[in-house]
């Protein structure tokens, strides 16, 4: 594992925060029927910031929940390490809202894929959007976000980290070449 | 923590670390239960047996709405009516059921050992639902889980267990699993139904039952089995509820809010009373609740390591 290029620092994160909130607000006419839903790990932290930076644009709380996808995965037979099973943390009913999915890299779209099946579970949005940090490409289902951070090239044996202060201590993003 | 046995034969061969994570991915299956659709896709196109052996409704049960609620198929064999009764052994059967392509088994036998010898003999999940005076180790998990949430930890907590220990697989599991993740562990029973040198297992002797209830934070009432009593070596019913009988006017001298926990079935004027069974204290009802959040997650984490272990050897 080596460090290839540094693609986002601190303030690249905050500003693309800041821009998609914009983005949700405008597409969404405001924060009415509005429902952020961050899929763990680091999305529930991109969903929180996103919730923050709508706060301080419209002065509006909004609905912000963490959806776990483990026992929705396609690939649970496929990876060596068991993944730890968390809760789903989804305390309002998603039956007629605009629920906005947010996660960190959108790249096959399997985890998207399970995501829309875990809320699916829980009721019926009116609509489900997603929004990325990160769009890295080579989906392999037929996905899109409908707010993408940076889209950033990369080849198949490369990955791209994120990095978030609440979990590794510092915002960053970067390309990491296997 | 990585979770990698593919069978649960007991908590004596877990680790404190093992155990807390069933109990944490348990604490993840309980959200489930609170959704409109209590279902989720994680054993979709698994097979789950339910052999029994010995009469059980709740037992069965629960693992049978915890293998639905994972979207398993699940086929229970009540061994009355099937080839046991021609004469199949234990191992030949289980053979048979891994034939059928079943990926996990959950047993309940009369004989301790029983899950251990069947998991020995096959390469598909065996998951113990009591075995004999063993281990019952999904009953303490479920116990566990129900002490964690009442009083918020297990550490340091005095637990006392009630009734029959020495024919009882319910109190050894829970022995093991409480002593592992460090509660302090007391015993009380009529003097014939106290095993011999109990104490090396790390547990106290209880003088009677007012000493058993004095300290204790909860209270783990057993369910006194009088139909398996062939020697008559047990106390008389109402001789058992007048010096052992969990009652009101007991608990009045012990923590106020002691935690009163009952496997089932209850007897109800032998091991308590209603008054008791029904009170403020007791969580008998949330212990059958939290048994279905565990039995997933034990469902869950063995068969996910049985794939693993699979893919390995690939």
């Amino acid at each position: 594992m080596q460090e290839k290029a540094k693609i986002l620092d601190k303030e690249g994160v905050e500003r693309i925060i800041l821009r998609i909130a914009h983005e949700i607000l405008e597409k969404n006419k405001g924060t009415n029927g509005l429902a952020l839903v961050g899929i763990r790990n680091r999305g529930a932290y991109l969903a929180k910031r996103l919730a923050e930076a709508i706060k301080k644009i419209e002065n509006e709380k909004v609905l912000v929940g963490i959806l776990d996808i483990t026992l929705y995965r396609d690939d649970l037979t496929l990876i060596s390490q068991q993944p730890v099973v968390h809760k789903t943390e989804i305390d309002f009913d998603i039956t007629g809202k605009n629920v906005v999915l947010v996660d960190d890299v959108l790249y096959t779209g399997r985890t998207i894929r399970a995501s829309l099946d875990a809320l699916i579970d829980l009721g019926r949005p009116k609509t489900i959007q997603l929004a990325v940090l990160v769009d890295r490409g080579h989906r392999e289902l037929p996905i899109r976000a409908d707010y993408a951070g940076k889209n950033i090239p990369t080849s198949q044996n490369e990955t791209v980290e994120v990095r978030l202060s609440e979990t590794d201590g510092k915002d960053e993003v970067v390309i990491v070449e296997k | 923590m990585n979770w990698t046995r593919k069978d649960l034969l007991g908590l004596e061969e877990l680790t404190k670390e093992e155990i807390e994570f069933i109990i944490s991915t348990a604490e993840s299956f309980k959200e489930v239960q609170t959704r409109e659709i209590k279902k989720v896709p994680a054993l979709r196109g698994k097979t789950v047996v339910n052999l029994f052996y010995e009469p059980s409704t709740r037992t069965r049960v629960s693992f049978e709405v915890a293998a639905k609620r994972l979207s398993a198929d699940v086929i229970n064999i009540a061994t009355e009516t099937s080839s046991v009764k021609k004469g199949e052994t234990l191992i030949d059967t289980g053979l048979n059921i891994q034939a059928l392509k079943a990926d996990v088994i959950v047993v309940r036998h009369n004989y301790s050992g029983a899950a251990v010898m069947l998991a020995k003999h096959l390469d598909i999940s065996i998951v113990n639902a009591g075995d004999g005076w063993h281990e019952h180790p999904t009953q303490a998990l479920l116990d566990i889980l129900t002490l964690k949430e009442k009083l918020g930890r297990v550490s340091g907590l005095n637990v006392s267990i009630v009734g029959d220990i020495a024919h009882s697989r319910v109190a050894r599991s829970n022995i093991w699993g409480l002593t592992k993740l460090g509660a302090n562990v007391t015993v009380c029973a009529p003097a014939m139904l106290v095993p011999p040198a109990i104490e090396k297992l790390g547990v106290r002797v209880a003088k009677n039952i007012d000493d058993a209830l004095r300290q204790a934070d909860a209270v783990n009432v057993l369910r006194m089995q009088f139909e398996r009593d062939d020697e008559n070596a047990f106390p008389k019913q109402l001789d058992y509820f007048k010096n052992f009988g969990i009652t009101k006017e007991r608990l009045l001298k012990a923590k106020k809010n002691i935690v009163v926990m009952h496997p089932g079935p209850l007897n109800r004027g032998i091991e308590m009373s209603s008054d008791v069974a029904d009170g403020p204290n007791s969580v008998i009802l949330e212990q059958v609740t939290n048994g279905i959040a565990v039995r997933m997650a034990v469902l869950f984490l063995v068969a996910q390591a049985r794939d693993n272990s699979d893919q390995e050897k690939l």
